[in-house]
């Protein structure tokens, strides 16, 4: 699976370490808050809600240079508009891996 | 100096946006807002000459607020759908469409046009207005300087002085004054002694630039914005 990294934001930076610790800082604060709500509104069946959170959560992938889990987010959001989820349980899977990764950082 | 806001509902392409608009020394980021409602309380009131707008965004769309504005200053659209970019070009002040996450070469790019619209506009200003030239009081005189004679400025003391190709002239005024009253298109501080007119560079060296035969020093703090400036090859 692909694993997320900091590239994008040390190139963004261009070496300013105060840049790089304080978007660290807003992932490790924001992340879980949307992981969180994403899942209680996958639990409540409220779809449209969720679709809105992993519109969030993909520009997330995106920064954290995860360029195939961006795609299957893009994809995804548009699947829970129309009401479907056949693509959760992968979506999970990156959901956890990047959580993890951001826990350690 | 341009104002500019970022108007974005996620804090980090917020955060990443302003990190990327410090290689647009000409550009001063003022406000941040989470949504357009916000946004368009704060131009209303202050107006702005630059907007970097997100088009998803929760209440009021990117392209809503953009519909709202009678005098829009320039805007460049980020959004992660492409599908909006035939519609955004519709508007003549959109100078550009970013897919995030936004690649730093393509932002380069952006760069160069807002410097091209940027330069365009303070052109126009300068032929409607007549800012051509600059008076100045000299022994209750009033000179009549044109700028694109003008090679540099010196502070010295309580006075500058403004080298032209043909005279030197001292003038009762602080650096700062003059500064506000030149054109950023020609104009800008090198050190805190000397303002240069950047078109009359001969060549640089690592600390200096040679304008006519007079050398003049950089200051290590304005040595990347006026590299930033010229047209490296």
């Amino acid at each position: 699976m692909e694993q997320p990294t900091l590239d994008y934001i040390k190139e963004i930076s261009g070496g300013n370490t105060d840049f790089e610790q304080k978007f660290v800082t807003v992932l490790q604060d924001e992340f879980p808050k949307e992981k969180e709500a994403y899942i209680d509104f996958l639990s409540k069946e409220n779809l449209e809600e969720a679709s809105k959170v992993v519109h969030k959560l993909k520009h997330k992938f995106g920064i954290l240079s995860m360029t195939d889990s961006y795609r299957l987010a893009v994809s995804y959001e548009e699947e829970l508009k129309d009401g479907q989820r056949e693509q959760e349980e992968e979506f999970t899977a990156i959901l956890e891996m990047v959580h993890a990764f951001i826990k350690e950082l | 100096m341009m104002k500019g806001i970022i108007v974005d509902d996620e804090s980090t392409a917020r955060e990443i946006m302003l990190e990327m608009c410090k290689a647009i020394p000409e550009v001063e980021i003022v406000a941040l807002f989470p949504n357009a409602i916000e946004a368009l309380k704060y131009v209303n009131h202050n107006p702005v000459d630059l907007i970097f707008l997100d088009i998803h965004m929760p209440g009021m769309t990117g392209i809503d607020f953009v519909q709202t504005l009678n005098d829009a200053p320039y805007i460049v659209l980020t959004t992660s759908d492409p599908q909006f970019a035939i519609e955004a070009y519709q508007y003549d002040f959109i100078v550009d469409y970013l897919v995030k996450p936004i690649p730093v070469d393509r932002f380069e790019t952006t760069v160069k046009r807002l410097r091209k619209a940027f330069n365009q506009t303070e052109e126009e200003v300068a032929e409607n207005t007549g800012q051509r030239e600059l008076y100045i009081n000299i022994d209750r005189r009033l000179i009549k300087l044109k700028l694109d004679e003008i090679l540099y400025v010196e502070a010295k003391g309580d006075y500058i002085h403004i080298k032209t190709f043909k005279e030197e002239f001292r003038v009762h005024s602080t650096l700062k004054k003059i500064k506000d009253k030149l054109p950023d298109r020609l104009f800008m501080q090198i050190h805190r002694s000397f303002v240069i007119n950047f078109t009359k560079i001969i060549d640089i060296q690592d600390n200096s630039v040679l304008i006519e035969r007079q050398i003049i020093p950089i200051s290590r703090s304005n040595r990347p914005v006026l590299m930033q400036r010229l047209n490296l090859l």
